[in-house]
């Protein structure tokens, strides 16, 4: 049980967080091996809402398949933030947008505020692709499966023509993460 | 063997395991949070020549998959909350007419509308008792994603040898959550198929109650000319108001399942053989239950597992032996206390305790772990 780790991507409906994390698990379970579990949790809305999608990733089988202490968690709105910080472990990281989360009173863990939106907006010219930033910057940030892995299981899901925008997404993410990780 | 894996959704693998089954006909009404189960077979079955349609209601989409299975088609529906108390009457024609459907019930939260997108169990007695009249009915409650596509193949097969519907009785987690699976292949699964009766149409009688043995249902179209009607029938399946004939009927529709019941059973015993508190536990509740045993025999608790993967028939020989040598019981559900009564009537004077917890969340180890200390007296 102890070699758990759980990630958890939070912001609302829409935001493709859960194809995220469906992403994370596949990179996991299909192409490292590993036991992963990835599940969802949203409201009735089809849009808006908070919403969450959760992965863990073990080296023995997974029982109970949702996250109870976080290790790594991103927050897209500020709403998702309160609403699913509580139970990130004290030394879990969390990654929170800069224009989308504002608030930080109730902040947990450790906290790492990017500019996620302004990459995005600068480098890939819209807001689409918000979710890959965020899923590269949690592989980089965490080491759970290699940038190969993770490419494999990203261009299995997306759709023809957009491969490249998403590795860029990817790519950025990764970079977002290593600046991260060189001010630690 | 290549052995294909996937990751995929519990709704995924069901889909996945009905057309590894022969599936030829779905029919639904889409609602979360079974509609990924419908999603996959819309894509998946007309590509290999089956049919998919969606209907105009839920009580239809059973209609359809009857007027389908009658025809010879190995047919499945998937419904969730208000869709299956709308089902309900079309299950009770399908007991009566000895008509072989897989019906999926992915559970959320209810009555009524109530949580469309969270998870309950909250339906295991729905599934039983659900329709009126007596009746028996088989229904399983897979806790895997692998689970889920391994249990779909053995409802369909169920189905076609004791005509009858077969449920799938998951739940939100089990259906939305992804896993890794190992896809089998058609030749590496038992498969029943829908047979053609061994006598001549004229000497073909649809229904037979005192034999002992399911009669085959012979596909519509084929030459055996017979009649299909809800009211109460003899073995040519016109209705009859004779006492015999009535007492008959209404003993074979249990008999069929209950005599048949070592066939019918399925379940897991984990670290039961010293165990001094036993935990009943089924669908994504045993999940937690696996991980609160191990907390509890970590801290010298000795624990131990019964999951029914069969739910109905309840497997009460199981849980009376069982109770013989373990005589503290615990029952967590995602509902009010449902299973719990079953158990406590076979649990031979063992104390039995439930821990339900109905709040949209799933029930976490550390609230069955925290049970178990209590009922160990820690």
């Amino acid at each position: 049980m102890s070699d758990r780790t759980e990630f958890r991507f939070s912001g609302s409906g829409g935001q493709g967080l859960i194809l995220a994390g469906i992403i994370l698990a596949d990179a996991a379970a299909i192409y490292e091996n590993k036991n992963a579990v990835q599940t969802q949790s949203y409201g009735p809305e089809a849009r808006g809402g908070s919403s969450k999608s959760e992965v863990i990733v073990s080296d023995s089988p997974i029982e109970y398949p949702k996250a109870t202490k976080v290790d790594y968690m991103v927050a897209l709105t500020q709403e998702a933030f309160n609403k699913y910080i509580n139970d990130i472990k004290d030394d879990g990281i969390v990654i929170a947008d800069k224009e989308l989360v504002t608030d930080f009173s109730n902040a947990k863990g450790k906290l790492y505020i990017i500019d996620m939106v302004k990459s995005a907006r600068e480098e890939l010219g819209k807001l689409l692709g918000l979710n890959i930033i965020a899923l590269g910057i949690l592989v980089e940030i965490s080491g759970i499966v290699s940038h190969e892995s993770i490419e494999q299981a990203l261009m299995k899901r997306v759709p023809k023509g957009f491969e490249d925008y998403n590795k860029k997404a990817l790519e950025i993410g990764f970079k977002l993460a290593k600046e991260i990780k060189n001010n630690k | 063997m290549t052995k294909n894996i996937k990751l995929m959704q519990g709704n995924e693998a069901i889909a996945e395991g009905a057309v590894i089954a022969g599936c030829d006909f779905f029919a639904g009404y889409p609602i979360t949070p079974s509609s990924e189960v419908m999603e996959v077979l819309s894509n998946k079955l007309p590509k290999i020549g089956k049919a998919f349609i969606q209907m105009e209601d839920e009580i239809a989409a059973l209609g359809a998959v009857l007027g389908a299975a009658l025809g010879g088609a190995k047919a499945i529906t998937a419904s969730s909350g208000p869709g299956m108390s709308l089902k309900q009457e079309h299950i009770g024609y399908a007991s009566m007419c000895e008509i072989p459907c897989v019906i999926v019930n992915v559970m959320r939260g209810g009555p009524s509308t109530g949580l469309p997108t969270l998870p309950a169990q909250g339906d295991v007695m729905q599934a039983k008792w659900g329709t009126h009249g007596d009746h028996a009915i088989i229904a399983i409650t897979p806790s895997s994603v692998n689970e889920s596509l391994y249990e779909t193949i053995r409802a369909f097969n169920l189905a076609i040898k004791y005509r009858t519907p077969v449920l799938i009785l998951t739940d939100e987690i089990i259906g939305h959550m992804r896993e890794r699976v190992v896809v089998p292949d058609k030749n590496d699964v038992d498969i029943i198929d829908v047979k053609l009766p061994d006598v001549p149409p004229e000497k073909y009688n649809p229904y037979n109650y005192t034999s002992g043995k399911v009669t085959p249902l012979a596909p519509m179209g084929e030459g055996y000319r017979y009649h299909v009607t809800g009211l109460i029938h003899g073995e040519t399946g016109f209705p009859s108001q004779r006492t015999d004939v009535i007492q008959n009927a209404q003993n074979w529709l249990m008999d069929k399942i209950y005599k048949n019941i070592k066939d019918i059973e399925k379940f897991e015993e984990f670290q039961t053989e010293d165990a001094e508190i036993l935990i009943v536990a089924y669908g994504s509740t045993s999940r937690s239950t696996r991980q609160a045993i191990m907390m509890a025999r970590s801290a010298g608790i000795k624990a131990g597992m019964f999951r029914p993967i069969t739910i109905w028939p309840f497997p009460e020989e199981q849980i009376s032996n069982l109770s013989k040598r373990i005589r503290k019981i615990l029952v967590p559900e995602m509902n009010m206390g449902q299973i719990i009564f079953e158990v406590q009537r076979n649990a031979c004077g063992s104390q039995v305790y439930g821990l339900n917890i109905v709040n949209g969340e799933p029930i976490a180890p550390d609230q069955i772990y925290t049970k178990i200390k209590e009922i160990a007296g820690l």
